[in-house]
């Protein structure tokens, strides 16, 4: 029974242009003490899929399928039942901390409001207990730290403030939206290595478009792309052995692997692509792939695709 | 032959009063870049990479120290000589958004510099011509011409920019950082493109980043910058990274 089940989720917009397509029938399991890496380019619906699972979109967006959390349907709870685990059972690590921390609050102010919400410690312990997590996420002289504002802090330790409050709550299920984004080399590297040792034995969906990070903390990778799921498997299958073109594209595009670009851009997704959603980009699409969707198909028990070729 | 020569070149900071505090963003960094070479700048964020790259082109005045471009010392240049050395060095900068002007098509904004006569006097429609030329060579669609930069991808603005420094055909270009924001399949896209557009129009570039590998692609030496120094130059061959 995995922690978490998603069952062919959709997640549509409406916009001038029509529905935008964000997450469009989407199958994802993670398991207690999984790690599952979410890559995926701008725009690919990764960060919708996200929030879809804690519930932090706005109203006007059309969220069908199930999300099972611990046998309870997430998307049937009332919000009242869903502000109870949200922070607490399930927390969200958000992407840019300059934007996603309070200005005015002191880090350790903001991080024991954490506490004192969700574990019902009085200001005194909480406020303890928040330099004992900034500590925990390896920031030197965490009690000076924790009396000092964000614009007082480098981009690598906001990142750990955000660490820092995203776990403080003791969470069963962590959503950490591209945690390494706009780090320098030396940073992201320190940034990785804490959140794989305090992630360590918790579930997680880390969304990223960083694949050499997700292969560092994750035991598994999907692939995501126009709203779908192209690849599913273990992290070094993704890593060493990709069977889609698109996952073996987006990894020759690294500059470690060669820096050779996928030709054209992402679909819209307001009207997707006919057939296989990558085949206008794809080297080796077929008439197949032009008229047919392909659907997932394991190829052996974890590593599955969607995709005519590679079967 | 020798391009661009710096000497010593330093920009201090300071602030406060009554503390006086001093930062040493560049402190004492020389180098040189042949004609259509590329040098690669490579460091941490906050080791002075980019206040390097705004020196060279005169967009702060540094503290000491010399710039030779083409045998000329701007730093010794007045504002109206300087405007005019200008065109011949261009940016790119990191965000291609706010680079560009928002409430201007895409197509306004690559023919400003024709318009503003940086090419001498040109008729309407032989900027049009020019335009939709550099909307070709940069890989863009006829029909992007008339949208604004909030209607296209990072990528596409990436695009635009590098058209319209195309346009003013500078001689040098320092790209700080230009695919920090974007994705990585985008990134090899517009790498590869700057590498095409160099080759073309046989241009000369400091390239800054602080990714090893990209400065590796693109550079033909790299020098390594740590607290307002360079440390080393390296070559992009070399197995040691630091």
């Amino acid at each position: 029974m995995p922690l978490l089940d998603i069952i062919n989720l959709r997640t549509y917009f409406p916009s001038p242009d029509g529905m935008v397509k964000a997450v469009d029938a989407i199958d994802l399991q993670i398991e207690n003490r999984e790690r599952l890496g979410l890559i995926g380019e701008t725009g690919c619906g990764k960060t919708v899929l996200g929030m879809s699972i804690i519930r932090l979109l706005v109203p006007s967006t059309r969220v069908q399928g199930r999300i099972m959390y611990k046998e309870r349907d997430l998307l049937s709870l009332k919000e009242e039942e869903m502000r109870l685990l949200r922070g607490r059972e399930i927390a969200m690590i958000l992407q840019n901390p300059t934007m996603s921390l309070n200005p005015v609050l002191k880090v350790g102010d903001q991080i024991a409001e954490v506490i004192m919400h969700h574990r019902g410690l009085d200001k005194k312990h909480a406020r303890a207990m928040a330099v004992e997590m900034l500590a925990a996420a390896m920031i030197e002289e965490p009690a000076r730290r924790a009396n000092q504002y964000p614009h007082e802090l480098s981009g690598g330790m906001k990142e750990r403030v955000m660490i820092a409050m995203g776990l403080a709550s003791k969470p069963s299920f962590i959503i950490a939206d591209e945690p390494t984004k706009g780090l320098d080399a030396g940073t992201k590297t320190e940034i990785v290595r804490l959140i794989r040792d305090m992630t360590r034995g918790r579930s997680m969906l880390m969304i990223t478009h960083d694949l050499a990070a997700a292969g560092e903390i994750c035991d598994r990778i999907a692939v995501m792309y126009a709203g779908e799921i192209l690849e599913e498997a273990p992290a070094e299958t993704i890593l060493n052995d990709p069977h889609h073109p698109y996952t073996q594209g987006f990894i020759d595009s690294l500059p470690s692997r060669g820096l050779h670009p996928i030709p054209g851009s992402s679909p819209s997704l307001v009207n997707p692509p006919q057939g296989c959603r990558f085949h206008p980009r794809c080297p080796r699409a077929t008439d197949e792939c032009r008229r047919e969707h392909p659907q997932m198909i394991e190829l052996e028990k974890g590593h599955s695709f969607r995709c005519f070729l590679c079967a | 032959m020798r391009l661009i020569e710096v000497s010593e070149l330093s920009k201090y900071y300071s602030a406060g009063l009554l503390k006086k505090q001093c930062t040493k963003a560049v402190d004492g960094v020389s180098f040189q870049i042949d004609r259509g070479e590329t040098l690669g700048l490579v460091g941490e964020s906050g080791c002075g990479k980019t206040t390097v790259g705004r020196l060279l082109l005169r967009l702060i005045e540094p503290t000491s120290g010399d710039i030779f471009f083409d045998g000329i010392d701007i730093t010794k240049l007045s504002r109206e000589e300087m405007r005019r050395q200008r065109p011949r060095m261009q940016m790119i900068f990191q965000d291609p958004e706010s680079s560009l002007n928002p409430r201007m098509r895409i197509g306004e904004s690559i023919a400003e510099p024709y318009r503003l006569g940086l090419k001498g006097r040109m008729k309407s429609d032989e900027i049009e011509d020019r335009v939709m030329e550099l909307v070709n060579i940069v890989g863009l669609n006829p029909e992007h011409v008339n949208r604004y930069p909030y209607q296209l991808s990072g990528g596409q603005n990436q695009r635009v920019v590098l058209a319209r420094i195309l346009a003013v055909n500078p001689e040098f270009i320092v790209a700080d950082e230009p695919t920090a924001s974007l994705d990585v399949s985008v990134q090899a896209q517009i790498l590869r493109l700057i590498m095409d557009l160099r080759n073309e129009f046989g241009l000369t570039m400091l390239f800054i980043s602080h990714d090893m590998e990209v400065v590796r692609h693109m550079s033909d030496r790299i020098a390594v910058m740590d607290g307002g120094r360079i440390s080393r130059f390296m070559n992009p061959g070399s197995k040691n990274i630091c």
